[in-house]
């Protein structure tokens, strides 16, 4: 595993990101209220630049005119092409699987845990891939690659 | 092994004439029907002159007797599906009064004289709260298993206006039936009004699938978890293809509709069958056997004649399957989803 | 530590494809108002300012994203995605190595009601289309506009730019006020014939009519998600109101509608004429059979069925290798990437085809 700084800290605040390139990948580094995450910039579906999407929330509700649940505004990305949403801080992707293809990347599974209301929808097929992200001495965010 | 006995989800028992309804209208109504200029529903579905209106050796408007003898041979249970288009009488009061009388003489003229036949609730539609009276009216008819829309409707059925019908369907354990045609008023198609009857006929089965798209993406089978839709008529080849084109749509607009839970294709999978007449069948049986693999599902088609109406002969279909699911078809997916 | 850099392409990974790539649905618009206006007809300039357009209101989706684009498709310059030359350069024919690409203006002519007005518009955009991006990009090649509401305002919009090579088709919009088989359309169709062009049909517009033959619906997804109901329904009428036996020479491109629609549509209109066909005595071959000779088809948005195998099974049925066509539909969202959007390996004959080949037959590009 390689290490390399992405930024300063102060450089992405909250709600901000920035897309760097390590050893030809290109990868967008998220701050999410606070803590730093890392995905590939690239959908697993047609390759789109992923984390050149807007950041959204998630929205769920039980039927036309019930109740709407409006959460984790600021951790979905939808991907500037097709709109496939993914949580920022996983990097899964949040539709129904049924029954497309399914390209396994290894996933860092961290950050904050899922509220009650996503898992009414099932987890879709596609993972964008996700680095190891720190911050050291409290100055540099750093990504770790593969 | 000879197969079992079909349940016939698609038998017509079209009203002969606006005579025929006058035992069952109270007198305002029957004396507007004598004096005015009504002569009956605004509607042209099946005219009966045209060629797929009646098969050889049939009549465009059977009697009970020719459904007994040509459609009801062979058969467990026959389903009627009266197409008397009370949508298109544009006076509510006339079209709810219209559709009790339709919904008596199925009773005297159908149900009680033939015990293998079920019926289809005639309703106003246009004016859902008129039409769930007429639910509320008959729902609990042992004969009345079903109730009847027609395709062409002026708004598409997943819009809310529609919740009481559907309300009372599922209150009745009745399944919401769709059928070819109507006269709603619209143009049948997103670009206007064609010339032909032969381009309306044709172009039905894209309105099936706005109708299909309509009930998932605007939340109706999730106001009503228990509603059981049947598409009538309507063909059943297109719907891979939608489930395609609506589950990708699906995947990236999800956001826009975040009542709809799954991909479009397991709502229909779970809430929807297709009759299976008219086949609309290529000419390669290969190819035919290839949809009824895409559609994924060995409960969504349910066995249908469609009497009187001519349609190329099933057998094609039928020689593409294997024998359980045929089977299926011809009668056990009927008998669950109708609960008969 | 080693430390990140700035990334050195807009795409995580390049371009893989190995074949030439026609793209032939391309989208540009004005990077400004004033760019239509003066192009336009010194008569017109006054009424554009003042009465503007006018179409066809109460059908309002609003899309999902600002100008139905991808997120990464506006010009960091400034102006909305594909106003911008050097920008689509850069992000679509220069990142994919796109050999040819077929602009398709969807900027609101053809559905004016002041017809006049809607014919001097279709002049304007198309001498723009020539001056500020076929002149000076020699990769791409324009559509006609025209006021097809009025046939004879669009024939005679498609003889003034019938013998141009920057102008490879005529375009239209899916959603007429009238199905496309009726006789108001086809002195367009005469000057089409007349002039060699196809006739490019692309998904989107507002005639005025629900979407639906059984009205309104309330979401973005069923307007975006019905196109290929208005697509099947245009083709029923093309066909069985008999314009390709008055017009034996016409060929129409559908684009965006998808295509796995096709088969299944046409074994219905087939089995339909085969017991309806008195009411066209004109029609004396199936539908299908005129349909694989007057139809051109664009692959996106992808079909991505539920299995990969299906695709296959798609492809057979259709029986159209030698008319599929590829396109992007840069910049809006439902993009396909030319070395992404196949669900499945094509063979070489058929990648070739479907990639560039088709489209360079159709079109008569070198």
């Amino acid at each position: 595993m390689a290490k390399h700084i992405v930024a300063r800290v102060d450089e992405i605040p909250p709600g901000e990101r920035k897309i760097v390139e390590i050893g030809g990948r290109t990868i967008g580094v998220f701050n999410v209220n606070g803590s730093f995450y890392a995905l590939r910039n690239r959908c697993p579906h047609q390759g789109g630049p992923l984390c050149q999407g807007r950041v959204s929330g998630f929205l769920m509700a039980t039927k036309p005119g019930g109740e709407y649940t409006y959460t984790r505004r600021g951790e979905i990305l939808r991907c500037p092409w097709h709109g496939w949403e993914f949580d920022i801080t996983t990097g899964q992707s949040w539709f129904d699987p049924a029954k497309t293809r399914v390209r396994a990347y290894e996933v860092h599974v961290e950050g904050l845990p899922m509220p009650e209301e996503m898992g009414k929808l099932l987890p879709g097929p596609y993972t964008a891939e996700t680095y190891e992200v720190s911050v050291d001495d409290q100055q540099f965010v750093v990504v770790e690659v593969p | 092994m000879p197969l079992p006995p079909t349940i016939d989800c698609d038998l017509h028992n079209e009203v002969p004439s606006k005579e025929s309804l006058y035992p069952y209208l109270p007198d305002y109504w029957l004396d507007y029907c004598r004096e005015s200029a009504f002569t009956g529903p605004d509607a042209a579905d099946y005219p009966a002159t045209i060629p797929t209106s009646a098969r050889p050796g049939a009549t465009a408007i059977p009697a009970l007797s020719e459904i007994q003898e040509k459609a009801l041979n062979g058969a467990e249970i026959g389903i009627l599906n009266c197409a008397y288009r009370v949508q298109s009488v544009r006076n509510e009061e006339l079209a709810g009064a219209l559709a009790t009388a339709v919904n008596r003489w199925q009773i005297e003229h159908w149900l009680e004289k033939e015990p293998r036949l079920r019926a289809s609730i005639v309703v106003p539609s246009q004016n859902p709260a008129l039409a769930a009276a007429e639910i509320e009216r008959w729902g609990d008819h042992p004969g009345f298993i079903q109730v009847i829309l027609p395709v062409r409707s002026e708004a598409p059925y997943g819009n809310r206006r529609y919740d009481p019908i559907f309300e009372a369907a599922v209150r009745h354990n009745l399944v919401v039936g769709i059928n070819f045609g109507g006269a709603a008023g619209n143009p049948p198609t997103p670009s206007g009004w064609p010339s032909l009857y032969i381009e309306e006929y044709a172009g039905m089965a894209q309105i099936f699938q706005s109708q299909a798209t309509s009930l998932v993406m605007e939340g109706a089978f999730d106001r009503y978890p228990e509603l059981r839709v049947a598409f009538i008529e309507g063909g059943f080849t297109w719907l891979p293809s939608l489930m395609w084109r609506m589950d990708k749509e699906w995947k990236g607009l999800r956001h826009n509709t975040p009542w709809v839970k799954r991909a479009p294709s397991l709502y229909w999978r779970e809430h929807l069958r297709l009759t299976i007449q008219p086949v609309d069948g290529p000419a390669n049986a290969t190819h035919l056997g290839q949809i009824v693999e895409q559609i994924d599902s060995d409960e969504m088609l349910l066995y249908g004649s469609d009497y009187p109406h001519l349609h190329d002969s099933e057998s094609a279909l039928f020689a593409t399957l294997p024998v359980p699911l045929e089977q299926k078809i011809r009668s056990e997916n009927a008998r669950a989803f109708y609960r008969l | 530590m080693a430390v990140a850099t700035a990334p050195s392409a807009l795409l995580d990974r390049p371009s893989s494809i190995d074949v030439a790539v026609i793209d032939t649905d391309i989208h540009i618009t004005f990077p400004s108002p004033d760019v239509l206006t003066n192009y336009l007809a010194p008569e017109w300039r006054e009424h554009h300012r003042t009465f503007g357009m006018r179409g066809h209101q109460g059908s309002h989706y609003p899309r999902a994203m600002p100008n139905a684009a991808r997120h990464d498709s506006w010009p960091a310059a400034g102006g909305p995605p594909g106003s911008n030359l050097g920008f689509v350069q850069e992000q679509l024919l220069d990142g994919w190595n796109i050999e040819y690409g077929i602009l398709n203006p969807l900027v609101g002519v053809g559905e004016q009601r002041n017809l006049a007005y809607g014919a001097a518009l279709a002049r304007a955009v198309n001498e723009w289309q020539l001056h500020d991006w076929v002149e000076p990009e020699a990769r791409l090649r324009a559509s006609v506009v025209v006021p097809w509401e009025d046939g004879e305002l669009a024939a005679a919009e498609i003889d003034h730019w019938g013998g141009h090579s920057a102008f490879v088709q005529a375009l239209l919009i899916i959603r007429t006020k009238e199905p496309l088989g009726r006789r108001k359309y086809w002195k367009m169709y005469e000057a089409a014939e007349r002039n060699n062009l196809p006739i490019g049909i692309h998904f989107g517009g507002a005639g005025g009519g629900p979407i639906t033959g059984a009205g309104w619906p309330s979401h973005y997804i069923e307007d975006h998600g019905g196109m290929p109901q208005a697509f099947q329904a245009q083709v029923i009428s093309l066909i069985y109101e008999g314009v390709f036996e008055r017009f034996p020479g016409l060929q129409i491109v559908l684009i965006e509608g998808g295509f796995a629609w096709i088969p299944p549509m046409l074994w219905r209109m087939d089995a339909a004429w085969r017991k309806l066909g008195a009411e066209t005595p004109y029609l004396k071959r199936p539908p299908s059979e005129v349909f694989r000779e007057h139809f051109w088809v664009s692959t996106q948005p992808m079909e991505e069925p539920l299995q990969r195998e299906y695709f296959r099974q798609l492809l057979d049925q259709l029986a159209m290798d030698d008319r599929l066509l590829f396109a992007t539909d840069y910049p809006h969202w439902d993009f396909d990437a030319p070395d992404q959007a196949f669900p499945i390996a094509l063979d070489p004959v058929r990648k070739r085809n479907f990639m560039a080949e088709n489209a360079r037959r159709l079109y008569g590009l070198p």
